[in-house]
């Protein structure tokens, strides 16, 4: 509205007047960041050459920008700004806490590290139909679902993401892409149907869509509100995109297909949106439903991660394989969430670890791929004999992933058995182990008959022989090595920030207390 | 589709809807419309003129591939977000500033920037959609 300049109106009944320091755009940058370079990233979609110079820059700038907001988020405690400087609950708020601005900054370094890979992954074509571009806006996504304070906009950011994680992968259009496609869509839209119908519920039943607002409100009418229907959709919605059992079978479906690069940044980031989501949604607004579904959520969990293994064990193409480990790795985080309590952290902790060592994976995949001719691992071989540092790389990861100590794998691992034990579940903690041993069963035929056994081709044949890998290759792959074996080794400061993240969200006060300053509702 | 009448007409329907469009853009402010029915509405035009002409003149026309044009949009929306950055204010806030033109009082704000960005997006987009249906077609 374009009131005349100069007319007397009450402000602070509608608006935040108090000014907004550069600080707290720390909270919107990575967001607007992303959309902005993304844009210009398309403007310059036919300059093939300076596309990954750019997009390189942009999203190492990304990593900085939440670099800065987890340490003012450590520093001073969850930080809010709410768009349009209108008051909370109506404006739309963006809040990150320390849950969201790690998961911010791992997935931030993930999308570098993928960024940096695809420089050699992505051929011509693939820059020319929009591959940064997508990547920035993939990005845009990711980080505004993990910032947000609105359930809604929540809601939002799923689609951005979405739209721009199909485009990226129908890239290069093969007939197999489009059949891929066509089942992770498909079901995807199902999912965010059903979290869209969830939300509508959710603001018939509170009139907010504000997530401290809810927090409060669910607190205080939960008597007299049909919320564990609600919880129930919510579960659904988020286990879908998670992929966990039952709703599971488009993952191993679809992240084979597209570009390695662009299964390596779906296989880190998408499925920890779910994840996300669920342990925001079920941990932080409704946990006495939370408690109420444990024991549905804890089979899911179990079946999710023994069903993940035994298929990863019954395939024989590495990428297929690697996506059944990122199922199986989805049910410890379920794990961590249906225990309650410190299983959450460790729920955390796998998906931060998750990320890194999914992504890194499918990269080592590819590289193997490439380097004996083809993702069968029946016909592959005698990568140990070829490319040593790849191989030692490799082998961290399918330890890390098996959880082997002393990699990032094993103390997530150990947090959810040990959390799930103080409860009484032993099943649970059960699977978790057997988990650990069946992907170590898994990951461990890979190391044999791909990298150990002798090449089945005399030396000198095959697409890639001679060549090792490249330094845009090795380098992203080393990087990434590099994070799980230091967490691995010194967990403290990432464990403590995690528990600290675990417990704010089991105890909202200090999130509430940022959207609304001075308990003003 | 493709008659003498139909070829004749469309450039003016075009420009016709062109500057209507801009007109629901304005309009948009205070009073129904707004960036996102404006680019539409444009939209539309660009795809009478593509089914009368063929695509290949739609293009000339444009200058800029559909797909540029929308993402400057996107480029606008979000700078008229980072405007506020300067003055201190949220993300988004509206901000106006009321210079005279020939001594008319000219009201501009953040927020008519981010509806042309809504409406370059729209335009950039739908068009972009339309062109590639209409390649397919022949």
């Amino acid at each position: 509205m374009a009131a005349p300049a100069g007319s007397a109106i009450d402000l602070s009944a509608a608006l935040v007047l108090a000014p907004a320091p550069l600080a707290d755009w720390l909270v919107i940058l990575p967001v607007v960041w992303c959309l902005t370079s993304g844009a210009v990233l398309l403007m310059l979609r036919k300059n093939l050459h300076i596309q990954p110079l750019l997009a390189i820059l942009a999203l190492a700038v990304l990593v900085v920008l939440d670099g800065l907001l987890l340490w003012r988020v450590v520093d001073g405690g969850p930080l809010t700004m709410v768009m349009g400087r209108w008051l909370p609950p109506f404006g739309i708020a963006f809040t990150a806490d320390l849950t969201g601005a790690l998961f911010a900054l791992f997935s931030a370094l993930v999308a570098l590290a993928g960024g940096v890979f695809a420089v050699q992954n992505i051929d011509g074509s693939g820059r020319r139909y929009g591959f940064y571009p997508f990547l920035l806006l993939l990005m845009a996504g990711v980080s505004g679902a993990f910032l947000t304070g609105d359930i809604f906009n929540l809601y939002v950011w799923f689609e951005v993401l979405l739209i721009s994680s199909f485009g990226l992968l129908v890239l290069g259009s093969e007939p197999k892409q489009i059949d891929g496609a066509v089942k992770y869509a498909f079901l995807n839209l199902v999912a965010t149907t059903l979290f869209l119908i969830a939300v509508g519920y959710l603001y018939g039943l509170f009139g907010t869509l504000n997530m401290a607002d809810i927090a409060i409100k669910a607190a205080e009418r939960r008597a007299d509100l049909p919320l564990m229907t609600l919880a129930t959709l919510f579960v659904l919605a988020f286990g879908m995109k998670a992929a966990a059992f039952p709703v599971n079978f488009w993952l191993p479906a679809s992240y084979h297909t597209p570009r390695i690069v662009v299964s390596a940044l779906f296989a880190g980031l998408l499925t920890k949106v779910g994840i996300y989501s669920l342990v925001r949604v079920m941990v932080m607004l409704f946990p006495v439903e939370r408690e109420e579904l444990s024991f549905v959520i804890a089979v899911a969990a179990a079946a999710t991660m023994l069903l993940g293994a035994l298929g990863a064990i019954g395939q024989s193409d590495i990428r297929r394989l690697l996506g059944y480990l990122v199922v199986s790795g989805i049910g410890v985080m379920l794990a961590g969430i249906a225990v309650g309590g410190p299983g959450v952290a460790g729920a955390i902790f796998y998906a931060l670890h998750s990320m890194v060592v999914m992504t890194a994976l499918y990269m080592a995949s590819g590289v193997a791929g490439r380097l004996s001719g083809t993702f069968d691992l029946n016909g592959a071989g005698g990568l140990y004999g070829r490319a040593a540092y790849f191989s030692a790389l490799s082998l961290i990861l399918f330890l890390s992933v098996a959880g082997m100590p002393p990699f990032s794998g094993f103390w997530p691992k150990v947090m959810v058995a040990k959390a799930a034990i103080d409860i009484g579940a032993w099943w649970l903690a059960g699977s978790v182990l057997l988990t650990g041993f069946l992907t170590m069963i898994a990951v461990g035929r890979v190391w044999a008959l791909a990298y150990w056994r002798p090449s089945a081709a005399p030396a000198g044949e095959g697409a890639g022989a001679g060549a090792g890998p490249g330094a845009a290759v090795v380098l992203p792959l080393s990087a990434l090595v590099l994070v799980t074996v230091l967490v691995g080794l010194f967990p403290d400061p990432l464990l403590s920030q995690i528990q600290a993240a675990a417990t704010l969200l089991a105890d909202p006060s200090a999130y509430v207390d940022s959207v609304f300053p001075h308990g003003a509702r | 589709m493709n008659t003498v009448i139909f070829r004749t007409l469309a450039p003016f329907l075009t420009a016709l809807m062109l500057l209507f469009s801009v007109f629901v853009l304005l309009r948009g402010h205070n009073e129904p419309g707004g960036g996102f029915i404006g680019g539409l509405i444009a939209a539309a035009a660009m795809a009478i003129y593509g089914v009368a002409r063929g695509i290949q003149p739609v293009r000339e026309a444009l200058w800029f591939h559909p797909m540029a044009i929308a993402a400057f949009g996107l480029l606008l929306a979000c700078v008229a977000g980072l405007v506020s950055m300067l003055a201190a204010v949220p993300f988004l806030t509206g901000l106006w500033i009321y210079p005279s033109l020939f001594g008319v009082e000219v009201p501009l704000s953040t927020v008519m920037l981010f509806d042309l960005g809504v409406y370059l997006v729209v335009v950039g987009a739908i068009t972009s959609i339309a062109l590639a249906l209409e390649r397919e077609d022949i």
